[in-house]
């Protein structure tokens, strides 16, 4: 190619180094490759990597707090829960604002169940205090309007509250007009005015597409604007529109009836009293949340740390448990009877083999759950079984056995379904040992039984492995068949979760069950990894 | 044995025949002698039933009728692993989840053997075949070759009276095959091993046995010494088989005792050895080797028939001169001369005069 003087670094043909050269060919052969497996890629990134992300975002994804009480959070920043107090007027102000605007929005009930896994209780209260957060800010609305009914007319709020230009561009404009903007000063005079405006007008754009400029406003802007007045807003140099009814108003406020908030809240509902609940409020108020993850592993986040749950509503880690030694003796009883059946297709004459094979495959094109409700049928107790032991006379009518909507039943069912999983990766692999291994062994002196457990079973070894990691990993996320015939102590850590996605809509709880189940797994894997070497796993 | 007597053989088939399907014989009336230190080769075409045999040897396949005896013992119903054979596979069998020393100790251990006495075994039969610093590798983690040899000392390990060897250098290089055909028959020989080889290879069989069995169709067709069998074939099927040999037909005229007279296809009159042939007027397939035909005047005997050929191509192989020669209609005749100093080379398109001794031209079947 080069010859032997020349320094620098090879070249190819064209004069480009040869390193470049051979890197642009890979890269292309690369591209073209990874082209043809696009399809599947995107295909599992969307059906598999995008569910088990969001399930591990979900299970500790905790936004609707923060996001539905904002304030609220806020001002519960400086009240400890080990103060043993209810928190302060400023807290209960902040939740009124957020309860009013979240009950316009209808998501306080929402909420109010998202905290009821943790406290009960607090879906009630919510949606009670979401009904009467209304009338607590209609008594100000009230107020302002026997002052002065102007206080009524959406008209003079938007000219008051809205950008000039903006006023002047909504009114008369048909549907929702012309997107809301706030006039900056009074922004600056009437904060808490403003920004409830500013929610209402939004709200009434986007949600309800009607104009501001022709809207009354919501109570809520009322009682803002009496906690600006009675807060000394800067409004005596105030000139603008409106700048007369304000001032009459300012001078007006101090004579107005106004319970506190908290008076107020205690009257729709004693339980606002309770520091428990605030608590719970405040533990739940983060972003992200350890809740769901201690729930599945029945403990609670508490406002006074982590609690253990008492036995008698502590049912996930039982459910933990009990998926996986009964996962494991189902995979074990597959192996004990998938190995004979392995063995005889792989060593019966052809003919026979396949038709062995054949009905090993049988079950596939059976549907499951006609498989399972044959066990009903087979196991129940009146059932076939035991209908055959009573009239042999080895059972008595009274004593017939208890096989189905139990522990026994799930494995017997489930050891049934998922014997093809173990005999065909067995078979796969025993087919592959050559018979002169099992003649070479005889040959050297050995009996029959010393040359199946020195020679021909270490070599089934990797078929065993592949049977197991497969049998195992179906059965822990079993669902189907122990909710047929597991009746209450024989269902899996699956079932609990598909009742909180489908009933109890707690899907947090679930993400996270779900989680510990994936990280069960691979835990699981990682040691087999460790004790057989994953490398002997073979599935052919 | 004690009672070996009665029986000359170490290893005796006595009338077996063997059927897997019911329906056709693939053995077939198979009678067989094997010497106690004897090296037999069983030589044959793929098919002919040599693995067969040597599985109804081993145990692995039970005969349809007849007796299979050991040491003056039938073994009819003897399992394998009590028959004490060891055996050579073609695959090697080595157990590949077993170290080199495991797979040697493996027979040891199965025979209770104490540890200690295991250890100098195994370590005295891979010395045997010069893989002593192979003990602690997997099988996967050695060539073609050296699996062979931890092969033949695995079967050797437990000190058997008789091994098997079922094609085992099928797998390997010429090179290391014609090593290995060697380093086999030294062993065999140095320990004073019953061996029964089986191979379609006719070099192997000629070069490493004591004797060899010709196989084809499920029955021995000669059973001699290698230099019989090359110089004495039997019949024409083992002619061909052994060797390179000449074909020419035609009838026997006459019978002369020792010698008889035959007319080839063509017309021309030869002289040759009756062999497999009875009376005059039987059709013939007359046999001769291309290096026992001479076409230099000066060496063909007085008063022999000679026939004329054409040279049709010359090839110089170095030791050996390699004529193709038209013979009474026979274009594939082959002639085999040493590269001497006064040997004559031949020009293609020459014609000249061909000439044997008549005992080296053997009257065989048609
Ligand atoms: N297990 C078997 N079942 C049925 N037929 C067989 C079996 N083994 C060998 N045969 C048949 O027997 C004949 C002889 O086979 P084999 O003994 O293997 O011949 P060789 O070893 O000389 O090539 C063949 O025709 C083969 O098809
Ligand atoms: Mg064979």
């Amino acid at each position: 190619m080069s010859d032997a003087t020349q320094n620098g670094p090879m070249l190819a043909a064209d004069g480009r180094p040869l390193k470049a050269s051979l890197r642009r060919a890979l890269r292309r052969q690369k591209m073209r490759a990874l082209m043809l497996i696009a399809p599947l890629l995107i295909f599992i990134l969307i059906t598999f990597i995008a569910p088990i992300a969001d399930m591990l975002f979900r299970s500790v994804e905790n936004n609707i707090v923060s996001d539905t009480l904002p304030r609220t959070v806020e001002a519960l920043d400086d009240w400890e829960y080990a103060s043993g107090e209810t928190p302060g007027e400023p807290v209960f102000d902040a939740m009124f604002v957020d309860l009013f605007i979240a009950a316009e929005r209808k998501e306080h009930t929402r909420l109010g169940s998202r905290l009821n896994y943790q406290e009960t209780g607090i879906s009630s209260l919510f949606r009670q205090t979401g009904r009467d957060v209304e009338d607590m800010a209609e008594v100000y609305e009230d107020q302002f309007d026997a002052l002065n009914e102007i206080w009524r007319d959406g008209a003079f709020w938007a000219e008051l509250m809205g950008d000039p230009d903006w006023f002047a561009e909504a009114q008369g404009a048909e549907d929702a007009g012309p997107r809301f903007r706030i006039n900056d000063e009074m922004e600056d005079r009437l904060p808490r005015t403003a920004e409830a405006y500013r929610v209402f007008a939004r709200f009434t754009q986007n949600e309800d597409e009607d104009n501001p400029a022709s809207e009354r406003p919501w109570p809520l802007v009322h009682a803002m604007l009496y906690a600006d007045l009675t807060d000394g807003a800067a409004i005596d140099a105030y000139t603008g529109f409106g700048a007369e009814e304000l001032t009459a108003a300012k001078e007006a406020v101090p004579g107005f009836e106004a319970p506190t908030y908290r008076e107020a809240f205690l009257e729709v509902d004693e339980d606002w009293a309770s520091v428990e609940m605030w608590g719970t409020i405040k533990a739940y108020s983060g972003e992200f949340t350890s809740g769901y993850f201690l729930n599945a592993v029945d403990r609670e986040l508490t406002p006074h740390g982590i609690e253990t749950l008492p036995s008698d509503q502590s049912v996930y880690l039982k459910l933990f448990w009990r998926t996986i030694w009964m996962s494991l003796t189902i995979t074990f009883m597959t192996i004990l009877l998938g190995y004979p059946v392995a063995y005889l297709l792989a060593n019966l004459p052809m003919r026979k083999s396949s038709l062995l094979m054949i009905l090993v495959l049988l079950p596939f094109w059976t549907s499951l759950l006609v498989r399972t409700s044959a066990w009903k049928v087979l196991l129940q107790q009146q059932g076939v079984i035991n209908d055959i032991l009573v009239w042999a006379g080895i059972l008595s009518d009274s004593g017939r056995l208890v096989m189905i909507n139990n522990q026994l039943g799930t494995i017997i069912a489930m050891t049934h379904i998922l014997l093809p999983f173990m005999i065909l990766p067995l078979y796969s692999v025993m087919a592959t040992i050559p018979p002169s291994f099992v003649r070479a062994s005889k040959s050297l002196g050995a009996t029959n039984w010393t040359t199946f457990w020195r020679v021909y079973f270490p070599q089934s070894v990797p078929g065993i492995g592949a049977g197991s990691i497969l049998v195992f990993i179906l059965a822990i996320g079993y669902y189907i068949t122990p909710a047929l015939v597991g009746g209450t102590d024989g269902i899996f850590i699956s079932n609990r979760i598909a009742y909180h996605i489908s009933s109890s809509l707690n899907w947090g709880l679930a993400a996270a069950l779900g989680s510990i189940l994936l990280a069960a797994v691979l835990v699981l894997y990682w040691a087999y990894d460790r004790i057989v070497g994953i490398d002997n796993v073979k599935l052919g | 044995m004690a009672n070996s007597d009665t029986n000359d053989g170490f290893v005796v088939f006595d009338r077996v025949q063997k059927s897997y399907d019911g329906e056709n014989l693939v053995v077939k009336d198979l009678n067989l002698s094997i010497g106690r230190g004897e090296f037999l080769t069983m030589l044959g075409p793929s098919g002919s039933g040599k693995t067969t045999c040597l599985m109804m040897l081993a145990g692995f396949e039970t005969a349809t009728h007849g007796d299979i005896l050991l040491g003056g013992q039938p073994i009819n119903n003897i399992p394998p692993h009590k028959r004490g054979i060891g055996m050579v596979f073609q695959n090697y069998a080595l157990f590949p989840h077993m170290t080199v020393g495991e797979n040697l100790s493996f027979p040891l251990e199965v025979r209770k053997i104490a540890k200690s006495d295991r250890e100098a075994k195994v370590k005295r039969a891979l010395d045997m075949v010069q893989m002593g610093s192979f003990i602690n590798r997997r099988p996967a983690q050695l060539s073609g070759g050296q699996q062979q040899r931890i092969a033949l000392a695995r079967a050797l390990v437990f000190e058997p009276e008789l091994v098997l060897m079922d094609e085992p250098l099928g797998a390997l290089d010429k090179q290391l095959r014609e090593h290995m055909q060697f380093e086999i028959t030294r062993l065999a020989h140095d320990l004073g091993i019953t061996t029964v080889y089986v191979t379609h290879d006719q070099t192997e069989a000629l070069t490493m046995s004591d004797r060899v069995a010709v196989f084809d169709d499920g029955r021995i067709q000669q059973l001699d010494p290698p230099d019989v069998l090359y110089e004495e074939p039997k019949n024409s099927f083992v002619a061909q088989f052994i060797g390179e040999n000449n074909t020419l037909e035609g009838v026997v005229k006459e019978m002369r005792g020792d010698v008889c007279t035959v007319e080839l296809d063509g017309g021309e009159i030869i002289d040759a050895k009756p062999v497999n042939v009875a009376e005059a007027g039987q059709r013939t397939k007359v046999s001769i080797r291309p290096e026992r035909v001479e076409y230099n005047k000066e060496r063909l005997q007085e008063g022999a028939h000679t026939l004329k050929a054409e040279v049709l191509e010359f090839i110089y192989m170095g030791d050996i001169f390699r004529t193709r020669l038209r013979v009474a209609g026979n274009e594939e005749f082959v002639i085999k001369t040493r590269n001497a100093p006064d040997q004559v080379k031949l020009q293609r398109g020459q014609q000249i005069e061909i000439g044997w001794l008549p005992g080296d031209c053997r009257a065989l079947d048609a």
